[in-house]
């Protein structure tokens, strides 16, 4: 044995010990950050599932007393509030990547812009209702679907322009390159080449973000307001199932607090569904 | 003799940091030139400035003049784009797409400029598929991901992409360096049959290799050409005590 393995050996021991303490702390970690997601999950689906059922999805809120009320106009609403969301935030967010990205990297004003999207995901939620209040609401003369939508697309934004980013900058240079070598104009590399590379990365940034919006309760207060009675009218207050939710659960009947669980446990399939289809629409090509 | 590239005090940067300070070489068309020089010294660099691919990495700057054809490339008035579509690029490491079937690969610089003739795309991409010696490897599997193929394979797949353009002038970064002495025999090979109609400029490491298959050699070093001439003088008889130093293998 020469002398370096001798130096090795001679801390042996006392490595391995230590390797063993690290990795049963980080599994011990893991499994304390899991109990919370779990815990939430379990309550939810068993408190929630009793009221699940298709009248549910299907019926309007009936008044206090009457059985068989439902969230059927909340999950239409929060399904339009969505859309509107995405209308809105999903071009904007990502085609400011592309521009943060692939280029404009460096400089004051791609700064500015990164700043002020990192900003922006910081700022209270209800902060971005009062927004929307001000500058839609109130000129239009209406709590609507629309200010809700905006509301909640204008916090989908940045979600989507860091994470984009993110993903894009994951792209390596080197497939850029042999894309113009190749005599490919930059727009088509960007399309043709760095998108679909990334473009399963995206997709989850995008679900993140939508899964974040979609049970936001406060922007939506001063906004789309809610709504007992079915509408689709984009510029009307519309129900949304966080709402409902929030509504149900500070009420002093039994019968909504079950209701709101019902809800709660909607929400979360309803964006648990999104996400799937997404990810099943963007699989990558299985090659044989 | 054509001279297809001249260049004129060919100065390059990255960022502050300047790479070639100054390389006027002429470039013979169907020929091959081999460029060669101890690592870092501007090899790479050098070939990037004659397709223009230098300009893509940001921050970095070139001055001097490439004429190609007895055309600026550099001027105001000539797109990038077209002088890529005439000058092809081998990178020195393997780079196919990843979300592409070998076929599309091969098939990316016609499909993505703008080519629909799907029989002549096919022809195309057999053609150059034959050229590059991958054919038989993968003709049964035209449908597989690029990146299934071993690090040889996918160069060769990448020499397949550019040959299918239709290049003039073809820029090799050490095309040979990942692929096992059989596949490397291809490709010199194919050298010698691609420079009836085209102009190769190739960098490698490999002096036997640069001897075997080169008509002229440039030798780099920190960024200055210190000789350039035929191949066959300048291994038997180098005029510089650098350059008989480098290829003797007495650095480098
Ligand atoms: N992207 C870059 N950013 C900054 N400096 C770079 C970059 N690429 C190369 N350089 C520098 O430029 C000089 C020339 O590099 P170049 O890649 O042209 O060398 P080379 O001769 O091709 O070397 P090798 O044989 O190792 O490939 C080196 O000093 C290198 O550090
Ligand atoms: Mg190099």
């Amino acid at each position: 044995m020469n002398n370096l393995q001798a130096q090795y050996n001679k801390h042996m021991i006392r490595r391995k010990a230590t390797n063993y303490i690290m990795l049963t702390m980080m599994v011990l970690c893991a499994v304390i950050a899991l109990i919370p997601l779990i815990s939430i999950l379990t309550h939810i689906g068993a408190s929630g599932i009793k009221g699940l059922n298709l009248g549910f999805i299907t019926n309007l809120p009936s008044p206090v007393g009457e059985t068989g009320g439902g969230m059927g106009n909340g999950l239409v609403g929060t399904l339009i509030l969505v859309t509107i969301a995405s209308v809105i935030g999903i071009p904007l967010g990502v085609l400011t990547a592309i521009y943060l990205s692939e280029y404009q990297q460096i400089g004051i004003f791609p700064s500015v812009v990164r700043f002020v999207a990192d900003s922006l995901l910081g700022i209270p939620s209800i902060v971005v209702g009062i927004f929307a209040y001000v500058v839609i609401v109130i000129p239009m003369k209406s709590f609507s679907a629309f200010a809700g939508g905006a509301a909640l697309g204008i916090m989908l934004i940045p979600i989507i322009i860091r994470g984009t980013e993110g993903m894009l900058r994951m792209v390596p240079d080197s497939y850029r390159e042999a894309g113009l070598a190749l005599g490919m104009r930059k727009w088509r590399v960007i399309v043709s080449i760095v998108l679909p590379t990334a473009i399963r990365g995206i997709v989850t940034t995008i679900m993140l973000g939508i899964a974040r919006i979609s049970g936001e309760t406060a922007p939506l207060l001063l906004t789309a307001f809610g709504n007992h009675y079915w509408s689709t009218r984009i510029d009307q207050p519309i129900a949304a199932l966080p709402l409902q939710i929030f509504n149900y659960a500070i009420s002093p009947f039994e019968e909504w607090h079950n209701q709101a669980w019902s809800g709660s446990l909607l929400l979360i399939l309803l964006v648990l569904i999104i996400s799937i289809v997404s990810r099943v629409a963007t699989r990558q090509q299985k090659f044989k | 003799m054509t001279k297809i590239i001249k260049t004129e005090k060919v100065q390059a940067w990255y960022g502050t940091e300047k790479a070639l300070n100054g390389i006027s070489l002429d470039i013979n068309k169907n020929k091959v030139t081999a460029i060669i020089g101890p690592s870092g010294c501007g090899k790479s660099t050098f070939i990037r400035c004659l397709n223009r691919m230098h300009e893509v990495i940001p921050g970095a700057k070139v001055t001097g003049k490439v004429l190609v054809n007895d055309v600026d490339i550099y001027s105001a008035q000539v797109d990038p784009v077209d002088i890529r579509r005439k000058i092809g690029m081998v990178f020195q490491k393997p780079n196919p797409f990843p979300t592409m079937s070998i076929f599309n690969n091969v098939a990316s610089g016609l499909k993505l400029n703008g080519i629909t003739d799907k029989k002549f795309v096919a022809e195309s991409v057999e053609k150059s598929l034959k050229m590059a010696a991958l054919w038989d490897e993968v003709k049964t599997r035209l449908h597989h991901s690029g990146m299934s193929l071993s690090g040889g394979q996918q160069q060769r797949l990448c020499i397949a992409r550019a040959l299918a353009v239709e290049p003039d002038i073809l820029l090799m970064d050490e095309p040979a360096s990942a692929l096992d002495p059989i596949s490397t025999l291809r490709i010199e090979e194919l050298l010698q049959e691609l420079k009836k109609e085209y102009t190769i400029v190739i960098v490698t490491h490999n002096m036997q290799q640069a001897a075997r298959i080169s008509d002229y050699t440039a030798f780099l070093l920190n960024g200055d050409l210190i000789e350039y001439d035929l191949t066959e003088s300048m291994f038997t008889k180098p005029n510089d005590k650098r350059t008989e130093d480098y290829i003797t293998g007495r650095f480098g």
